[in-house]
């Protein structure tokens, strides 16, 4: 379009530079509870998490090694050499430091300070010091050093140990990840299966009232499923279901089905008449076109719906709350087990991000993996 | 793990057991009770072709009728009746107890407040983000990083926006970053741009646009009386948007803001439910450009073209040429969020539980339900949104008759 109006150069630069802002700004929240997550309980209270992807400043006490164990003589005065790093086992680079609390940034990196008597020490950048005195001055505990270091950003994979891999946390998510999956599995599969033959009859066969039932799918596409949940509930405690994972996958098939029927007959309305005729004028059954020719056609609205089923089942809190989880907090899920963080949690970040990310990555990969036939049927079954 | 296998077996089960169905009581059909031959085959065939579509239908429409029909007349039922009386017939009682607690028209007021801003933003910004990826080379990565969001649960979506809500005390370094952004405002030049000038900004052209759509509806002509009393709700709505937004505006300008002080966002009574709002507007938003993009790559060149030859700027194109040949794709978007939003539970359950005065309906409902154990007002509340869904039910059950013509 831009090349009939002439050269904008200068507009297409800002598109780029609002798309740019737009994205970032989108992916400002993510990134962030991302990153928290691979940082230490610690990293998170004292900073935010923005400052750990640069370098950081931090104020850091250091103190030299045993005298009494490490001091050679030199002459008349005694040396203690080492790196302050090292002996810390940290990493970084020394800005400015001091020997005294009151007065932290009193020197350079390189400079040495002197001390009383002739007590001096030397702190280059890279941590190596050389403290030197007397005999008695380089004696009892070793010089304190109270520098300003910069350190590389430092990420950890502890958090995720802790929350996946760790069997006696009792905080875990390993068994909220395998309920969730063991809900979200059949939830996704049964109603494709129940959808697509009544999608087939909906689209493609003959009978009285089929436009009225097609009529009354759309109308249920946006009853609200609060309105389900007590009589259901109520239902499943009188017939003997009780809460647990079978309640749990008939209610997501009741739900989802209205989607699914709406989404697969719109698709197969359109599939070619003349596949269909020639079909049934060599003596296929409807069963076996159904099987035969429809359900491979269709397999992209089939994928489309699979898609949307399994991020609503994963992703969903209310109805495993109302139909799965019980007393007993055995069958908890992710999302479940997250608000129950939320509560107990609220102030240790690093528990609450590896959590929430946990639940979140398969989500995405799906999304990201099958992203297709997500905005397919998006366009398609956008009345819901 | 004994879970897993059970969920595996319910597979196999479930999925074996549909189609076992579907087979056999097709062989039933065909090879028992209407066998194409005999004396009467052609009889037998047709009316096995009359019985074979509810054979099809049959699970799906049971399952439908019991987990969606049934449900909502029992809820109306239960609505008119009494738990602890044993499930006596009470008439209205539910109703009245209802609207006499300040928590419900709380989340009716505050599921208004939801129901103008979230649709609202979320269509706003898809827009802007499907026109602007629409003309550059990596307009589709960036659309992916935009609608990736769809794929976060609220629920984590919650625990992403907590972590920028964060707050810590006032000595100590911030870790969310609303509050690190918070804390660099002075009260100077600054902050009078981007916490006055830009908002007020916002809601004034939040005003104007109201007052240009309005008067669109307002110049339509025609004499019926639906039009005119069409004419008149939207005159009206138009004018108290307009006049909040005015007024919202000189709050904004006349307030003292507490800077340098942390804040705990969520918090603040009345805004918190913005900060909620911005959850569910960064999810939908996605949905919304990719929906709209496809709309707007369906507009005819020819159109855009002609406008442009006849002089239009940019502005003018998108605005007078484009956004009116997709309007019809921008009401379905604004009503397909419109249905989130009264359904919306998940954020606010996680981040304030409808404390703070941000409880909405689906809370509120499900407060009723599980915690006061008060199923009557509960169902009530259910009904209530069942009733602000249906203009929309209505709506769509109509266009996909017309369609289906």
């Amino acid at each position: 379009m831009s090349n009939i109006a002439g050269s904008r150069s200068s507009l297409t630069w800002a598109v780029h530079l609002s798309v740019l802002a737009l994205v970032l700004l989108w992916l400002f929240p993510t990134v962030g509870l991302f990153v928290s997550s691979f940082r230490t309980a610690d990293q998170i209270a004292t900073s935010g998490w923005w400052a750990s992807l640069g370098s950081a400043k931090q104020n850091v006490v250091f103190r030299a090694a045993d005298p009494d164990d490490n001091r050679v003589a030199e002459g008349d005065i005694f040396v203690v050499e080492g790196n302050l790093f090292e002996e810390a086992g940290r990493t970084g680079t020394i800005g400015v430091w001091g020997t005294s609390s009151r007065a932290i940034d009193a020197y350079v990196a390189g400079e040495t300070a002197e001390m009383k008597g002739t007590e001096q020490i030397t702190v280059a950048a890279d941590g190596a010091y050389r403290w030197t005195g007397s005999g008695e001055e380089i004696a009892g505990r070793g010089q304190r050093v109270f520098a300003t270091i910069t350190s590389p950003p430092e990420f950890t994979l502890e958090n995720y140990d802790s929350m996946l891999l760790d069997p006696s946390n009792s905080e875990g998510m390993a068994k909220a990840f395998f309920n969730t999956l063991t809900v979200t599995i059949p939830a996704t599969i049964i109603p494709i299966v129940i959808a697509a033959f009544a999608a087939y009859a909906l689209a493609w066969m003959q009978f009285p009232g089929r436009a009225l039932l097609i009529a009354l799918v759309v109308g249920l596409l946006v009853v609200p499923l609060q309105l389900a949940l007590i009589p259901l509930l109520k239902l499943h405690l009188g017939i003997g279901i009780g809460k647990g994972y079978l309640g749990v996958w008939l209610a997501h098939t009741g739900f989802g089905l209205p989607l699914a029927i709406y989404l697969l007959r719109n698709y197969m309305v359109g599939l070619p008449k003349d596949i269909i005729e020639n079909a049934k004028v060599d003596g296929a059954s409807d069963f076996l076109i159904f099987t035969r020719i429809i359900l491979p056609l269709s397999f992209p609205a089939l994928a489309s719906f699979a898609i949307f089923q399994f991020l609503w089942t994963w992703n969903d809190l209310l109805v495993a709350k109302v139909f799965l989880i019980d007393a007993t907090g055995q069958t908890t899920v992710m999302t479940n087990r997250i608000t129950e963080l939320l509560g107990t949690r609220g102030g240790n970040w690093e528990i609450l991000a590896t959590a929430a990310f946990v639940s979140i990555a398969v989500p995405l990969v799906v999304f990201f993996a099958l992203q297709r036939y997500l905005v397919r049927g998006l366009l398609a079954g956008s009345v819901k | 793990m004994n879970a897993a296998l059970l969920g595996l077996i319910t597979v196999v089960i479930g999925v074996g057991g549909c189609l076992g169905y579907f087979y056999f009581s097709n062989l039933f059909l065909d090879r028992v009770l209407f066998p194409p031959k005999g004396p009467n085959a052609g009889r037998n065939i047709n009316r096995a072709n009359q019985i074979r579509p509810w054979l099809f239908l049959a699970p799906a429409v049971f399952a439908l009728g019991l987990y969606l029909g049934y449900p909502v007349l029992e809820t109306l039922r239960l609505s008119l009746t009494d738990r602890s009386q044993d499930g006596a017939f009470v008439g209205l009682a539910n109703y009245n107890q209802m609207l006499s607690e300040p928590k419900f028209w709380e989340a009716m007021g505050n599921n208004m407040l939801w129901l103008i801003v979230v649709p609202a933003g979320s269509t706003a910004f898809g827009l802007l983000a499907a026109q602007l990826t629409d003309r550059i080379s990596w307009g589709s990565l960036a659309k992916s990083l935009i609608f990736m969001p769809m794929a976060i649960s609220f629920v984590g979506a919650s625990v992403i926006f907590k972590l920028i809500y964060d707050t810590r005390p006032e000595d100590k370094e911030q870790i969310g970053i609303l509050n690190a952004l918070w804390l660099k405002f002075d009260g100077g030049i600054g902050s009078a741009l981007f916490l006055k000038a830009l908002p007020g900004l916002i809601l004034l052209s939040f005003a104007a646009l109201t007052g240009y759509v309005a008067w669109l509806i307002l110049r339509r002509t025609g004499a019926s009386a639906w039009l005119w009393l069409g004419k008149a709700i939207s005159g009206v709505f138009a004018a108290w948007m307009i006049l909040m937004a005015l007024r919202a505006t000189f709050n904004i300008f006349t307030a003292q803001l507490p800077y340098g002080d942390p804040q705990t966002w969520l918090t603040l009574p009345f805004y918190n439910n913005f900060f909620l709002m911005v959850v569910l507007i960064w999810i939908q938003t996605g949905f919304a450009m990719v929906i709209l993009s496809a709309a707007l790559r369906g507009i005819p060149e020819e159109t855009v073209e002609a406008a442009i030859v006849d002089g239009a700027n940019p502005l003018q194109v998108f605005f007078r040429i484009k956004v009116p040949q997709i309007m019809s794709t921008i009401v379905v978007v604004w009503t397909t969020i419109t249905l989130v939003v009264l359904k919306v539970f998940d954020i606010v359950f996680a981040m304030t539980n409808g404390q703070w005065q941000t409880q909405v309906l689906a809370n509120y409902m499900f407060d009723k339900l599980f915690r006061a154990n008060d199923w009557g007002v509960g169902s009530a509340a259910a009904i209530v949104i069942m009733l602000l869904v249906s203009p929309i039910l209505v709506w769509n059950v109509y266009n996909a008759r017309k369609e289906m013509r």
